[in-house]
């Protein structure tokens, strides 16, 4: 892009003012102290006084969404009033990119503290190598992973005998979420997840050629069913949750091993959620609005390279949580 | 487009121009590092004698980390950004930056957000009073409640960095004029792109651990508690993994400035450019692979203690090779010695003593003599402030004739680089000695026969402080009042785009591509 000369040079818009940004940070800032609020209430105080944090963060929250739908509504409307020169339109796939590598980095933090936990620090509370003398805090823990007992379920009296301070009663899980056996597969719904979430990464590729061949039936055709399969996916992922607590017994104070499932496999479920919003929106631009032409479809594109993203990550999920 | 600014308050509230927005953070970065500066003010006038006269032991925990938190999130990084929204596209012939609107955002988050967090102050508990490191189990089980503004603050000014830096890549990428190849970018553009890659990759990993203490606080979780199978030492692990990027996201842009500074006044071109670029490169590739020599004392295996030695070692030959390359520059230049230079100059021969310092941190049996002790406390605010602080003075004084179009006082600058550099080194100096002699480091109080050489570097501290308020007088003065400088090229021995135009630039510059030879 840099090598355009003189005289082919499309100008780059630059907005004039907009009060997008300011608003965006009123309503995240207030829906964040609420939440803060809302959690110190939780927590930290008795709980007695009503100080409203869950409507100020909802007040917020509101704010903050409504800001971000006339933002998307502006930069769309831009680009359809054709202010956008191909030099913006690749600013705004960089930016996007860039803003999947964080998200990237983000798993990464989670999975590493994953890998950690299960070939270093369980061993080590264990006795083995550089945690020789943990015996003396913990002599009868023996690691095994899924961590069925954590350490302070091993010290006999449990939580009230613990011979150092912590933060609450961690106590295992009866079952865990790993390989059932090959006679119970058909009940195992993280293969059927896995299942779901490949497809849709493939219904959303057909739905992207569909666009590119001018085909709008086929793109709303398959688009459509790539949301649908995402909704399937979470509504799955909230039955094996609900089957977690109530059946298994697994909840995220079971120890590190809940700890991890629920962190890995929550934040993924909650970027499924915000990845299938985002084709959601796509779709309903091109079956009620008539969006996107066949070499201009960046809403579309960006929210599809999520959506391959978020795939992704679910296969590491599905080796490194359920299978390994 | 509009031609000019908008009047009012609403120019600076809705503005999406680089030059406004840059403004901004110049001036919120001042403000952080003056609220900083009153915390470390603080912490020094506890320390002028042994005993507590002043604060309560409590207040002061909560003094040394907001001093910390303030000065690393609200003064530094800020005030290179503010730099690279100023300079990038007027150092690229871009017209703006990439995504203007979001750029905006990026800086409105940071002021609510350390409202928020300068409010805990005065909120039941007290400020957050576990280090600007926070340290589980400090900051989770042991942690006052307002530990979940903190986190939420975290979260915000994450989200800044972030969305600032893809910003900055954008519009590297993207917006350089036709002729600007990579290997033509003035190295303060350089040393931007990679730090914003470094802010990229490591802002969400800091985002994942406050989050893990979220929900180790809040749910339940177990990350960092042993008895429920986790670890503490995870939460240092994770930490560093920002943190070591951090340091460097901190000092690289600094790098950047002195480059283009030292040129011009030695009126020669920068010795060894492209060594420069991939020095840089590879400083910030090794900066992934060396957080745990922050962490030796943790009792981790010795393969582990020695993987991150020698990786953290190999850290002083680009960092050599970017020092060498400075003195070289100047070797044989016809110099003269403005302000900027000085404080280019100062840059130069402390962050080395702070380089040193940093090679002797890097021996793992040794750190565990120094580790958490006053010698650590040195060797990060040589690199810290004499390190960042000074190439962002030095830049203030070298680009404040060409954003304003004044040129400030010469012996009033000259007058501030002295007593900065001996009230820095008055503090700063004297902390390796009670280091080494084992006077640990967030401590209200101490044994007596550390008293001399804290009451040195306290009386040092307060003429450092006065000496920003001189800086801040000097720029108002300029603004207000300063001589006009009627010339594109401020500085004779200059060079870069941001010389051709006016002083001050006209509130658009370059809306077509300028020629780049």
């Amino acid at each position: 892009m840099a090598a355009q000369d003189d005289s082919t040079y499309e100008a780059y818009y630059v907005p004039e003012q907009s009060k997008m940004a300011l608003c965006a940070t009123i309503g995240l800032v207030t829906a964040l102290i609420g939440l803060a609020t809302a959690f110190n209430d939780m927590t930290f105080g008795e709980g007695t006084e009503n100080t409203h944090s869950w409507l100020i963060f909802n007040l917020g929250l509101a704010f903050f969404v409504g800001t971000l739908f006339v933002w998307f509504r502006t930069t769309i409307r831009e680009n359809r009033a054709g202010m956008n020169s191909a030099q913006l339109k690749h600013s705004y796939a960089i930016g996007m990119q860039w803003f999947i590598f964080s998200e990237v980095m983000f798993f990464a933090v989670f999975f590493g503290a994953l890998f950690y936990v299960r070939n270093l620090v369980g061993p080590w509370l264990a006795g083995e190598g550089a945690g020789e003398m943990n015996y003396l805090l913990w002599p009868d823990f023996s690691y095994s992973w899924p961590m069925m007992e954590t350490p302070q379920d091993s010290v006999v009296g449990g939580a009230a005998a613990q011979p150092i301070a912590n933060n609450g009663v961690y106590t295992g899980p009866e079952r865990d979420m790993s390989f059932p056996g090959w006679s119970n597969i058909a009940h195992w719904l993280p293969l059927w997840n896995t299942v779901i979430l490949l497809s849709s990464s493939f219904t959303v590729h057909i739905a992207h050629l569909g666009l590119k061949q001018n085909n709008r039936a086929k793109l709303n055709l398959w688009l459509g069913i790539t949301v649908f399969l995402g909704i399937l996916f979470v509504s799955l992922q909230i039955l094996e949750y609900y089957e977690a607590y109530v059946e298994y017994g697994l909840k995220l104070t079971s120890g590190i091993y809940g700890t991890t499932f629920f962190m890995l496999t929550g934040f993924h479920g909650f970027h499924v959620c915000l990845g299938m919003f985002m084709l959601l929106i796509q779709w309903l631009r091109a079956t009620t609005a008539g969006h996107f032409t066949a070499d201009d479809h960046f809403g579309f594109e960006a929210s599809s390279w999520y959506w391959h993203f978020v795939d992704v990550v679910w296969v590491g999920l599905f080796l490194f949580v359920y299978i390994l | 487009m509009a031609h000019g600014p908008a009047k009012g308050l609403s120019r600076w509230l809705l503005t999406t121009n680089h030059k406004d927005i840059g403004t901004l953070y110049l001036w919120f970065s001042f403000t952080m590092f003056l609220l900083g500066g009153f915390f470390a003010m603080i912490i020094r006038a506890e320390l002028f004698q042994p005993g507590l006269q002043l604060v309560e032991p409590e207040f002061f925990n909560q003094m040394t980390t907001m001093h910390g938190l303030v000065m690393v999130f609200g003064a530094i990084m800020p005030s290179f950004v503010g730099l690279a929204n100023w300079m990038i596209p007027m150092m690229i012939g871009a017209p703006d930056m990439a995504l203007p609107r979001m750029n905006n955002w990026s800086f409105w988050i940071l002021p609510p957000t350390f409202l928020m967090l300068a409010s805990t102050l005065f909120m039941e508990g007290g400020a957050p009073n576990f280090g600007w490191t926070f340290y589980a189990p400090l900051s989770t089980t042991y942690a006052p409640s307002t530990v979940t503004y903190f986190i939420f603050g975290v979260h915000l000014m994450g989200l800044s960095s972030i969305m600032g830096s893809i910003n900055i890549i954008a519009t590297v990428v993207n917006m350089r004029a036709p002729g600007m190849t990579y290997m033509k970018m003035p190295m303060f553009v350089w040393t931007w792109l990679i730090t914003a890659f470094l802010l990229v990759a490591v802002m969400p990993v800091l985002a994942g651990l406050v989050t893990m203490m979220l929900m180790d606080v809040h749910f339940g979780t177990s990350f960092f508690s042993a008895a429920g199978g986790g670890d503490p030492v995870l939460f240092q692990h994770i930490f560093w993994f920002f943190g070591h990027p951090e340091v460097y996201i901190i000092i690289l842009p600094g790098f950047g400035v002195v480059s283009q500074i030292i040129p011009t006044f030695s009126r020669k071109p920068l010795f060894g450019y492209d060594s420069m670029v991939y020095a840089t490169a590879s400083i910030a590739f090794l900066s992934f692979i060396v957080w745990a020599h922050h962490m030796y004392t943790v009792g981790m295996p010795i393969a582990g203690e020695l993987f991150f030695m020698y990786a953290t070692m190999l850290i002083a030959v680009p960092t050599g090779v970017k020092v060498f390359n400075w003195i070289t520059t100047m070797w044989r230049g016809s110099l003269t010695f403005e302000t900027p230079m000085l404080f280019a100059i100062g840059f130069v021969f402390l962050f080395t003593i702070g380089g040193f310092t940093g090679v002797m941190l890097a021996l793992a049996p040794a750190d565990f003599q120094y580790h958490d002790s006053y010698f650590v406390v040195a060797h990060f605010h040589y690199v810290m402030v004499a390190g960042a602080v000074f190439s962002m003075t030095a830049a203030v004084y070298y680009w404040l004739p060409k954003w304003t179009g004044k040129m400030y006082n010469e012996s009033m600058g000259k007058a501030q680089f002295w007593v900065s550099f001996v009230g820095f080194n008055l503090t700063f100096f004297p902390q390796h000695f009670v280091g080494l002699a084992g006077m640990p480091r967030r401590i209200p109080d101490y044994a007596l026969q550390f008293t001399d050489f804290n009451m040195m570097s306290s009386i040092g501290a307060f003429i450092y402080g006065a000496s920003q308020l001189f800086f801040l007088f000097n720029v108002i003065r300029t603004i207000i009042a300063g001589e006009p400088v009627n010339r594109d090229k401020v500085w004779e021995g200059a060079e870069g785009l941001e010389w051709t135009v006016s002083s001050p630039p006209p509130y658009h510059t370059f809306t077509t591509p300028p020629p780049v030879k």
